[in-house]
């Protein structure tokens, strides 16, 4: 009789999700897109050219050094230069279209290439910044950086600034206070140089100047060298986790709304425990959930190319939990809740606060270091995480385990708190 | 065949039953009057497994009910005072739910389907969903989800509370076939005149204790010699005449 009835529970609300046209769009249609929204801007792949950073650079200076700055910094591809007026580039920064502005004053080359030799005071480059992308600015700074210092370099070793520059140098090279064996050691070093650029033959700009040390072999670390990062595959991840959060709030309301209507009376005074009438609820919400997801990674297989790059078993592992986890979660919200209406609002906010700190929006990753180790209290940060493993990052069934157990201990948890806590007499 | 013995339930200070005790036979229909806050609807909520008394118990051909599994309570058929039915479904697919949750399944779910809506009148209307029905079909629909599991008794709770004169007439129709197939029914009402139709007897509670258990004509005797007082002037006489809400 038990079973009987627990099918009839189960698939009683699934009926009732199913004929409501609203809970179907939410469910499914509502998380597919958000995704693929959300997907679409943090995906790394594809043929569309990644952002480069607006930034304006104010040649003050004018001289072979600073021309040869500007000239780097506008073939660098992380960057998009302008070079505006003063005013201009400061109101421009104000405003929010240029995310730095970069000031060169004048005087700029010879003083860089007195203080390249240690002699002179390093000129002030003023960097006037966005506040709201203060994360760019260290980027800017270290791209600047390389290109001021193989600018210099290049001029100082073979242009004709560079050899007038090393010239009065050495002129006045014994009127520096330093140590005699120093300066001896300076000027052989000025000589050589000046030997340098006499030789080397005068091309326009001069000879070579500071280049970078090395290369870099720039290599995502995904499932294999030959899968690419898919950003759909997080972005699904996190809708599916959300509306399934969104199905239990469902869930909880459905069950208050019944108790509302007095349609729990007539479940309660049928021959059935109370864990089977709870049971029977999480099972029907842990049975949408799991589909909620399912169909949501169904459709960025298909459309998007996601691939379950790891183990199938351990991302159906951890998607089950989790639907588990949040049906417990709509029981306790009915226990907890007194109306429908007042219910849903805290529910609404307490899941989304969920989804925000368990990383189902952006990745957990970028958030501060501690607020990344509170959100492991946040089961929606252990699905994420999981389902992240089992899709691009490729890892196997093991990686699963833990996730999964968690999961299954918050269900344990908010199971047990909604049993305590229903109220189960209908006066 | 139904017998309460001692029920007592507080909610905090409040005592909305105290020692009610009285027993019902097979195929009989015993009335529940009471003002509101009476105690009525805490009195079947108890019988039908919906609260825990705080003391007494309930019997069933001798067999005391115990906890929200018994299979005693198989043999009890609640219709609640709330139309508890589910507007988004089909009246087949509430009363096979409602079936289920008893155990019925398969063609005898279908049987029992089938008898019930007959006996509402309702057999051509299986198929359309409950949302579309009128009060007094959803009315006669709560009424059939009751019947289900052929319970041996049948608690309900003002049962004919905003339905119009001909689907209460058809209600009372029901009730007294109910009777005849040798049911034992507890109807709570504020209708007199419902209970002067259909009861055998008439329990009487205030302030959630027993005042009078008797059957229509001796209760009018009790209170004049002759037939010509009515039962709601007994009713009054017992319970008052002051406002109690």
């Amino acid at each position: 009789m038990s079973w009987i009835a627990l099918r009839a529970l189960v698939r009683k609300d699934l009926l009732l999700y199913f004929t409501d046209r609203r809970a179907v769009i939410m469910g499914f249609i509502a998380p597919i897109a958000i995704a693929s929204f959300f997907g679409s801007i943090f995906s790394g792949q594809g043929n569309s050219e990644a952002a480069r950073i607006p930034i304006a650079i104010v040649d003050e200076d004018g001289g072979a050094v600073s021309r040869a700055v500007v000239s780097g910094a506008q073939g660098d591809k992380t960057l998009k230069v302008t070079t505006p007026a003063r005013a201009a580039a400061r109101a421009a920064v104000r405003a929010g279209s240029i995310t730095v502005a970069v000031v060169i004053p004048a005087g700029f080359g010879d003083a860089a290439g007195r203080a390249f030799f240690g002699g002179g005071t390093p000129p002030p480059v003023t960097m006037w910044f966005d506040p709201s992308h203060a994360a760019e600015l260290g980027m800017v700074r270290g791209i600047m950086t390389q290109h001021v210092m193989g600018a210099v370099s290049k001029e100082m070793f073979g242009g004709p600034a560079g050899q007038q520059m090393v010239g009065e140098s050495l002129k006045g090279l014994d009127a520096l206070n330093m140590p005699a064996d120093q300066k001896d050691a300076l000027r052989t070093l000025l000589q050589s140089v000046q030997r340098l650029s006499s030789s080397s033959p005068q091309t326009g700009g001069g000879g070579r100047g500071f280049t970078m040390p090395y290369t870099v072999a720039e290599e995502a670390v995904t499932s294999q060298a030959s899968i690419p990062y898919n950003g759909y595959a997080h972005s699904f991840a996190g809708m599916g986790t959300q509306f399934i959060l969104f199905a239990a709030i469902d869930l909880g309301i459905g069950i208050l709304l019944e108790r509302q209507r007095g349609l729990w009376k007539r479940l309660r005074s049928a021959p059935l425990s109370r864990l089977l009438l709870l049971g029977g609820k999480a099972l029907s919400g842990a049975t949408i959930g799991i589909v909620t997801m399912l169909v949501a990674f169904a459709f960025a297989i298909v459309v998007f190319k996601v691939r379950i790059a790891g183990s199938v078993a351990g991302f159906l592992a951890i998607t089950a939990a989790f639907a588990i986890m949040a049906a417990t979660f709509g029981l306790l919200i009915a226990a907890l809740g007194n109306t429908p209406g007042g219910t849903r609002g805290v529910s609404i906010l307490a899941t989304l606060l969920m989804v925000m700190l368990g990383g189902a929006w952006v990745p957990s990753f970028i958030f501060p270091a501690w607020l990344q180790r509170v959100t492991v209290v946040i089961p929606v940060r252990w699905a994420v995480d999981g389902l992240d493993a089992m899709t691009w990052r490729g890892l196997g069934l093991s990686a699963a385990v833990l996730p999964t157990l968690v999961l299954l201990g918050f269900s344990l948890l908010f199971g047990s708190l909604a049993l305590a806590r229903f109220r189960w007499e209908e006066a | 065949m139904l017998e309460v013995r001692h029920l007592r339930k507080c909610y905090s200070s409040v005592v909305a039953v105290d020692d009610v005790s009285f027993s019902i036979g097979r195929g009989e229909l015993v009335a529940v009057l009471g003002p509101n806050g009476a105690g009525k609807t805490t009195t079947v909520s108890i019988i039908s497994g919906l609260v825990t008394p705080d003391a007494g118990d309930v019997h069933i051909d001798g067999k005391r009910l115990r906890g929200d599994a018994d299979p005693g309570k198989r043999r009890i058929g609640l219709i609640p005072q709330d139309v508890a039915l589910y507007d988004e479904l089909s009246a087949r697919h509430n009363l096979q739910f409602f079936g289920a949750l008893f155990g019925l399944g398969g063609r005898a779910a279908d049987a029992a389907i089938e008898s019930v809506l007959t006996l509402v009148g309702l057999a051509d209307r299986g198929g359309d969903r409950v949302g579309t029905f009128s009060g007094g079909m959803k009315r006669r629909l709560n009424l059939a989800a009751g019947l289900m599991h052929d319970p041996d008794i049948l608690l309900l709770d003002e049962p004919t509370v905003g339905v119009d004169p001909q689907s209460r007439n058809a209600i009372f129709e029901n009730l007294e076939e109910l009777k005849r197939r040798g049911k034992t029914l507890l109807y709570t009402t504020h209708y007199m005149e419902e209970a002067e139709r259909l009861a055998d007897r008439v329990i009487i509670i205030d302030h959630g204790r027993v005042v009078a258990d008797d059957s229509v004509t001796r209760l009018r005797h009790s209170l004049s010699a002759t037939d010509r007082v009515s039962l709601e002037e007994v009713f009054l006489s017992l319970t008052g005449r002051s406002l109690r809400d």
